[in-house]
């Protein structure tokens, strides 16, 4: 059992799995399924300055937050006890593209040749860490939701904002990633 | 105070995941909340983290491939996430499914705004780079990559801005 928990999990098992998270959150407690909200509750309760975005009874949306610190101690078990360390498998493509920007370790999920502690001075790391952070954030919020909120929970309920806002996360996305980004690893 | 806020907020509503504001929601009383109510939202959250863990959602490769067409992955994990959420509000709304303590499910009906356009691109950007949306987030760190902690900071940072001039931008 734990071996077969130790590989990586196909996507027909983990996508369904996934989507149980709506109909669970409803049913135990009338939520609706959403992760970038608890950024917002956190500025309400750590630093709401006075701004009506951030005035309102954050406890009352308490139960996000103890959802987001139970993700948090699930990376932790997953990553702690449920890990293969066999290297991430990488479509060939990707690899090769990669190793022209020097970034040839692919032992963990996040590469850790791109996201360390020194790499937050200097530009590149700084605008993938803190940059990419940072419009994730504000990104998030302005759409009202994030792949979570939207692309699971809006479009499990068929609304037609959520479909937009999917697939403009999903354009933004692709233009970064494929029109962007190959600059920014040059640096 | 509080309910001019509320009146604000209602105003020029775009954020529909905070349903305390909702109108439905705040005339239901809240009950007293014991460590246990929030108990269930732990270990859903945990299974969760695990899950976006072992499929590997909060891989920067995975989102990468995405994003360049290279894998069927990210596409099957959302793709059938969403067919399994589609069927099961369905089958909720058709049965007339409650809540575990007797309510009645509400499900928020979303307003378009320009914020959806504008905003999902900026996201969609912050997704690219980082690898991580909001949820993978806490999970990466979770599972050691402790930088990660600056994106999340760099994150609330960015919400507080949104907070902060959001009455100035186009929604």
């Amino acid at each position: 059992m734990i071996e077969f928990l130790k590989q990586p999990w196909a996507w027909y098992v983990a996508g369904p799995l996934i989507g149980l998270m709506v109909p669970v959150l409803l049913i135990i407690g009338n939520k609706t399924f959403g992760i970038s909200s608890s950024l917002r509750h956190i500025c309400a309760a750590c630093i709401p300055a006075t701004i009506p975005f951030f005035s309102y009874e954050w406890k009352k949306e308490a139960w996000n937050l103890v959802l987001v610190s139970g993700i948090l101690i699930g990376g932790l078990i997953a990553g702690f006890f449920l890990l293969n360390n066999q290297p991430v498998q990488i479509n060939p493509t990707l690899v090769k593209e990669l190793s022209g920007y020097g970034i040839t370790d692919h032992h963990s999920l996040v590469p850790q040749q791109l996201f360390n502690f020194p790499a937050l001075f200097t530009l590149k790391g700084f605008i993938l860490i803190i940059g990419g952070g940072f419009l994730v954030g504000f990104g998030t919020r302005y759409a009202g939701g994030c792949t979570s909120g939207h692309a699971i929970m809006g479009l499990s309920n068929l609304q037609l904002p959520s479909l937009i806002a999917t697939i403009c996360f999903m354009a933004g996305g692709f233009i970064m990633a494929n029109l962007i980004l190959p600059f920014i690893l040059m640096l | 105070m509080n309910e001019i806020i509320t009146i604000r907020t209602k105003e020029i509503n775009t954020d529909f995941e905070v349903r305390s504001l909702d109108e439905i929601y705040a005339e239901e009383q809240p009950g007293k909340k014991t460590v246990l109510s929030y108990l269930k939202y732990l270990i859903v959250g945990i299974v969760f983290g695990i899950i976006l863990v072992k499929s590997e959602v909060i891989s920067w490769y995975r989102i990468q491939e995405m994003f360049r067409l290279q894998s069927f992955h990210m596409y099957g994990v959302i793709g059938s996430a969403v067919i399994t959420g589609i069927i099961s509000v369905q089958v909720i709304k058709r049965f007339n499914i409650k809540t575990i303590n007797g309510e009645k499910i509400e499900l928020p009906q979303k307003k378009f705004n320009k914020g959806q356009i504008y905003g999902g691109l900026l996201f969609g950007f912050g997704w690219a780079l980082t690898g991580a949306c909001p949820g993978p987030m806490f999970a990466q760190i979770g599972t050691g990559a402790l930088v990660v902690v600056v994106s999340l900071l760099s994150a609330i940072a960015g919400t507080w801005v949104y907070g902060l001039i959001r009455e100035k931008l186009p929604h």
